[in-house]
């Protein structure tokens, strides 16, 4: 990757943003960092299973598109997306309670980091398989057409997916349908540990979409007002001219793949240089700068977040377990047979 | 939901039809009856996949329906399987009743990711916020030289993932009232044609009439002998017993008409009669849809079998082309037949 590549070079005059609307990211920015430094210690007191993947550092990409879009519009996400889930609303309690598989967790403990859903706040899913819910987001664009709806649905997803041929065949058909989808590319330059300049022919991701004759541009997806701005014109041109486009933000993750990556191949120059950007610290000169807050007043917020993790490492931690017997619940939506031991087989042979 | 150990559910079975009769339609119109009734029914249920509007279909199944209803609901895609597949799960999960068409079964092997990792899990993995009415409709099956490639019969595929329903339709009875049923059901539906049926012809049953999943048939009655099977074996099940009976023995056949779920009740309790079982399957024997039956039936009815199961299957090698070559790879009525004396024979030792 080269340095001119991390500069803004396709980045759109910012839209005005209200004062309200930076607090507002500011504080999700930092509780999603608070909420991923927690569930990281949560993870190595053994409260949490499986893989974790961590968005710290990618605070502003998240929180700019999320905030960019209507509260309605359908959002899907890959397996590092409890940043999503937070930006979008869903509860702090219930997400960290997923985390724990509780009862009281988002998908009752059947989902986990990986698979968030909370349809209440149109965030349709965080999905385990690179690239695989990429087409999924564009049946959601197909059914706001087909129903005549004015919504537009984000897919957010990491440079690795754009290496599976699955993106292809998702753009192609949603600019081919005229599909209000935006294709969000949140390039962090890793799939887990190869560098995209291992992985990708072309490191300019955004020039995927050009063979679909579709707009795209790169943005630093380290600047969460350059992120709004960019999901915000994409969202307009999505609303008003049906059609799809692409926004590549460049960041980086400032941890391992999932936690258990020891994170020791990628340079330790590039990971300083990196973080040297940090989203929370240049953002915070940029509201203190145009007086959006005051210091005391982003003390306090911090302290909230803080105060409002805690809570919901208590709240899942006191959530009871998931019962053993709703072991076979919602496998479909209406069972013929609740023995999980036996799912393909109709009652009748016991007698 | 209790099976009804009554054969026919109050409709023809399909060795009692008159294909002359002005009421038989082919498989291939039934299919396409069951498609226009359910558009005509619900504006969520749309129709995907290749070729299938212009074109009427690779194997004109869907006939008509482009000029009836439109570019809208009747949408020729990309050859894009995981694409399209996958553009349907995410359409059902926000309530439309997508019918996508996969010109073969062979074609979903490019799509399974999205079938297995998404259209049978998001209900289960995301804590029952949605539901994936979605229905994939695919004629597989050899015996048209087709080669190794385009020959496949993956039952036992589909039907070994939870949160997906497989029916496998015999007569154009059941394949309209199954696919009905499969585009009414909230879940995702697996449907599996036969090419070597789409010509077949038979009654079939009006707007309402819908057979639920579950729920097997008896094909033809007898006393000596259980076979199972479905789809085109269905029909070379019966076969093989029309040479038995003139050997002798009475075979009663059994048709499932759904692999998930099995109606394992209806077969139980045919073969604690018979004492004897077979089965028949157009799939590879490993792992494949007649063991799994065979396993269910040894559990449920080991003490009354008077002999081992019987599984006939295709040969455990890729579809050759070679017309003889095809032939000895599938399973043939005469197949059948020699597995139903063996299975007699055992009990004689």
């Amino acid at each position: 990757m080269t340095e001119s590549a991390t500069a803004h070079d396709q980045s759109p005059v910012p839209a005005s943003i209200d004062a309200s609307t930076m607090r507002q990211m500011y504080a999700k920015m930092h509780l999603i960092r608070t909420f991923e430094e927690r569930a990281a210690e949560q993870y190595m007191r053994g409260n949490i299973g499986g893989f974790l993947h961590l968005a710290i550092g990618e605070e502003a990409a998240v929180v700019g598109a999320v905030a960019a879009l209507r509260p309605t519009d359908p959002i899907t996400s890959t397996y590092r997306e409890h940043g999503q889930a937070l930006a979008r609303g869903s509860d702090p309690n219930a997400v960290m309670a997923e985390l724990f598989g509780r009862t009281t967790g988002l998908c009752n403990g059947r989902g986990g980091s990986m698979h968030l859903m909370d349809r209440e706040h149109a965030f349709y899913g965080g999905y385990g398989i690179v690239g695989g819910s990429i087409p999924l987001a564009v049946g959601l664009g197909f059914a706001i057409n087909y129903r005549h709806e004015d919504g537009v649905v984000m897919v957010m997803f990491g440079d690795g997916a754009t290496n599976q041929g699955v993106l292809s065949e998702s753009m192609n058909m949603a600019k081919l349908w005229h599909l209000p989808v935006i294709f969000f590319c949140l390039n962090n330059q890793y799939g887990m540990g190869t560098s995209i300049t291992r992985a990708a022919s072309d490191t300019e991701l955004f020039t995927r979409a050009q063979a679909f004759d579709m707009p795209s541009r790169r943005i630093d997806g380290m600047d969460v007002m350059a992120v709004y701005s960019a999901v915000n014109d994409a969202a307009e041109y999505a609303r008003t001219a049906h059609e799809p486009s692409m926004i590549e933000a460049l960041a980086y993750r400032y941890r391992g793949h999932s936690m258990s990556d020891p994170d020791n191949t990628r340079p330790e120059e590039e990971k300083a240089r990196w973080r040297a950007r940090d989203p929370l610290i240049t953002f915070e000169r940029v509201v203190l700068g145009d007086a959006i807050a005051t210091p005391e007043e982003l003390e306090q917020l911090r302290a909230a977040n803080v105060t409002r993790i805690d809570e919901a490492v208590s709240f899942a931690e006191g959530s009871p377990q998931v019962p053993i017997s709703a072991l076979a619940d919602n496998v479909y939506t209406h069972p013929w047979n609740t023995n999980p031991r036996g799912g393909a087989v109709m009652p009748g042979a016991d007698q | 939901m209790e099976h009804q150990p009554a054969r026919w559910s109050g409709h023809a079975g399909c060795r009692s039809v008159s294909t002359s009769t002005p009421t038989s339609v082919s498989y291939r119109e039934a299919l396409t009856q069951a498609m226009r009734e359910e558009l005509q029914r619900d504006a969520n249920v749309f129709l995907m996949g290749e070729d299938i509007g212009l074109f009427e279909g690779s194997f004109k199944v869907t006939r008509g329906l482009l000029t009836e209803f439109g570019p809208t609901r009747i949408v020729d895609t990309p050859i894009s399987e995981a694409g399209f597949v996958g553009l349907g799960i995410g359409a059902a999960m926000s309530g439309l009743r997508p019918v996508i068409e996969l010109m073969t079964v062979n074609f979903s092997i490019v799509a399974m990711d999205q079938i297995v990792n998404n259209a049978a899990k998001v209900r289960y993995m995301f804590g029952g916020q949605v539901s994936v009415p979605m229905v994939i409709r695919m004629p597989g099956g050899a015996g048209h030289q087709l080669g190794a490639q385009h020959s496949h019969s993956l039952e036992a595929w589909f039907t070994h993932i939870p949160g997906l329903k497989v029916v496998c339709p015999s007569t154009p009875y059941d394949a309209k009232a199954l696919l009905k049923t499969a585009i009414r059901d909230d879940d995702p539906v697996i449907f599996l044609e036969s090419e070597g049926l789409y010509a077949k012809k038979g009654p079939v049953g009006g707007a309402e009439d819908l057979i639920p999943f579950g729920q097997g048939i008896i094909r033809r009655e007898g006393t000596h002998c259980t076979i199972v099977a479905v789809s085109r074996m269905v029909w070379i099940a019966l076969a093989a017993a029309d040479i038995l009976a003139n050997e002798g023995i009475s075979c009663e056949v059994i048709d499932p008409r759904t692999t998930r779920p099995l109606d394992l009740g209806m077969i139980a309790t045919s073969v604690r009669r018979t004492n004897h079982c077979v089965v028949v399957d157009e799939g590879w024997p490993e792992c494949g849809l007649a063991a799994n039956v065979a396993a269910h039936v040894y559990e449920a009815c080991f003490d009354w079998l008077d002999a081992p199961i019987g599984r006939v299957n295709a040969a455990d090698v890729p579809m050759p082309y070679a017309h003889d070559l095809e032939q000895a790879a599938l399973p043939r009525a005469d197949d059948v037949a020699q597995a139903v004396r063996a299975t007699l024979a055992r009990r004689e030792r």
